[in-house]
């Protein structure tokens, strides 16, 4: 049985009769959240748009002929590794039919076939083969004037940095560099300083919630402190620990970063204010698994970074891993996970980063968390008789930040956002 | 049918197993998490991964656990800290398979799981379908799991995955 929510929060309006709340960035219209046509624009004007979106680890494609299913917004993408070793990205959509012809996750091939009518791509992506072109026995075929360099599959734009491709449908895009902004650039590097990494593994989950509400999650370090009673029993992140919001100029990009404080002290005050997500007593059987192993030259023992519109680079202690968005409508999104490690990691290292995962992922300590709060909240949008929420912490700042307890950079985002969107 | 066994001693084994699963799924089903890691011996090994996982030999898992500290942690954790909606479980195992035992007693088998979620107000949906691959061993005549590697095929989770299977 489909959900079919009746939605009374003007997303049924056309997009032009739409109106943010007073132009007041505090408050956030549900519409946003359900609305079919908010989803098409975001489509064109954010994920085909000014933006480089991730789509590969350069370690998923390590050889000439590796190549991964991938997706640029809910568009399904290849990235492909060609014999010199440069990587491309095209669509997954053969130009004859517009069969969606690439099947397998991930593997090696010297070139793409259509099952369909076997037209062939090379590793470029481009066409290289057509069967009956010139017909049979002199019947059929392609018109003369046919030319095969005039039916490649969609390419993409493509940039690198440390490992990580990203790709882009403007041809008009600023540099990655530029476009991550000197303060996200710089903790992206801390993840990404060039040493080679080690595919640890793979995760997918579909999240009944709208993709830019795991933006809001990770630009809302209040709720860190509050919903993740995991994070606050066992001091990885309590309110008054030092921490940052980090965002970049636009408001798009950010790193919510924090440092574990073993020695400090839970004040009475703040043992109350965080009511039910503080177990106060509560030991670990296994205590080394919140061990923490200095490997990175930064003052954060966790940073989340969230590169509008698709990527999470997630450091937790020593678990790392990337969060690939995928749109699914204003209703779904489905986020793919790559845990990895470096290459030269020893295998006390490898094992570190193998138990430490179960902090994360969809059966993480905090990772059910926020899946499940991004549930009731779309559960909230799609069946409600009030059509608004507020974002109202911290009122006087808007983008970064160094308290836990603000909403600061999710206003800097909607400010953006908005901007691009014209609404 | 395990090579290096008569048919009547698989036979009985595969029995053996069959109880043994019942009485595991039983628990999850009840959500009693925490009688989950007296399954296992105190240097159990219990992973769940995706089969494309399991199939590139990557070593990552949605649950990893080495050790039954690390089980104790994980049920403390479902029942204590990690925030959920309700929710009924049912655990379905069948096709037992014993695959061969070593000369120390471990018994290596197989067996196929089947997951249905039903939360308060949606309905009734395959969650999740996969493999056990098993090793067990004897502890004062009882079977316990030395090894347990949930390999699953249903790779696209629905939202989370909040209790072991």
């Amino acid at each position: 049985m489909p959900d079919t929510p009746f939605i009374d929060d003007g997303s049924n309006l056309p997009l032009s009769e739409l109106r943010w709340p007073d132009d007041d960035l505090t408050r956030i219209p549900d519409w946003i959240y359900t609305s079919e046509e908010v989803f098409q624009r975001e489509r064109e004007r954010i994920f085909f748009g000014e933006t480089w979106c991730f789509v590969a680890l350069e370690a998923e494609v390590p050889d000439p002929g590796s190549f991964k299913r991938s997706y640029v917004g809910d568009v399904p993408v290849i990235v492909s590794r060609d014999e010199d070793g440069e990587i491309h990205v095209f669509e997954n959509r053969c130009a004859h039919r517009g069969v969606e012809f690439c099947r397998e996750l991930r593997g090696k091939a010297e070139n793409f076939t259509c099952p369909y009518h076997q037209w062939m791509y090379d590793l470029k992506g481009e066409l290289m083969a057509v069967p009956f072109r010139r017909g049979d026995r002199g019947e059929g075929g392609m018109p003369k004037n046919f030319k095969l360099e005039e039916h490649n599959p969609k390419k993409l734009n493509v940039t690198t940095r440390h490992g990580v491709v990203f790709a882009s449908f403007s041809d008009s895009v600023e540099s990655l560099e530029e476009y991550l902004g000197p303060d996200n650039l710089e903790q992206f590097d801390v993840v990404f300083a060039g040493r080679k990494l080690k595919i640890l593994g793979f995760y997918k989950n579909r999240l009944q919630g709208n993709w830019k509400l795991y933006h809001e999650n990770l630009k809302d370090p209040y709720h860190a402190t509050l919903l993740h009673v995991y994070l606050a029993t066992f001091r990885l992140m309590v309110a008054g620990q030092k921490s940052a919001m980090i965002c970049d100029e636009s408001g798009r990009h950010s790193t919510m970063a924090s440092t574990k404080d073993d020695d400090m002290v839970i004040t009475e005050e703040t043992a109350s204010q965080m009511k039910a997500a503080f177990r106060e007593g509560m030991e670990l059987h296994d205590p080394e698994f919140l061990k923490y192993v200095e490997e990175f030259d930064s003052p954060w023992t966790v940073t989340m970074q969230i590169i509008w519109p698709n990527l999470i680079v997630q450091r937790e202690l020593n678990t790392l891993g990337i969060r690939h968005i995928v749109p699914r409508g204003p209703h779904a999104l489905d986020m793919y996970w790559t845990m990895f490690g470096y290459d030269d990691d020893t295998p006390e290292m490898d094992k570190h980063r193998l138990k430490q995962a179960n902090l994360m992922g969809p059966s993480g300590y905090l990772g059910v968390d926020d899946n499940e709060a991004i549930k009731f909240l779309q559960d909230g949008f799609k069946h409600s008789y009030s059509d608004e929420g507020i974002v109202k912490l911290e009122p006087e700042k808007e983008g970064s930040t160094q308290t836990l307890i603000s909403e600061a950079s999710v206003r800097a985002l909607y400010r953006h956002y908005r901007e691009v969107m014209d609404i | 049918m395990a090579t290096n066994l008569s048919p009547d001693e698989a036979r009985a084994l595969r029995f053996d197993i069959e109880e043994f699963n019942t009485e595991y799924a039983r628990i999850l089903d009840a959500q009693d998490i925490n009688a989950w890691p007296d399954f296992f011996t105190g240097d159990g090994f219990y992973r769940i991964t995706g089969r494309e996982n399991y199939d590139a030999g990557l070593t990552i898992g949605l649950v990893w656990c080495e050790g039954r500290p690390m089980m104790q942690d994980r049920a403390a954790a479902v029942k204590t800290t990690m925030v959920h909606a309700p929710r009924y479980l049912r655990h379905y195992n069948s096709n037992v398979r014993v695959i061969d035992v070593d000369a120390d007693g471990t018994i290596h088998s197989e067996s196929n799981y089947l997951v249905v979620e039903t939360l308060m107000e949606e309905e009734t949906r395959i969650f999740q379908a996969g493999l056990y691959i098993d090793e067990f061993v004897r502890e004062d005549g009882a079977l316990l799991l030395k090894a347990r590697d949930c390999i699953y095929d249903s790779l696209l989770i629905p939202n989370d995955m909040v209790y072991p299977v």
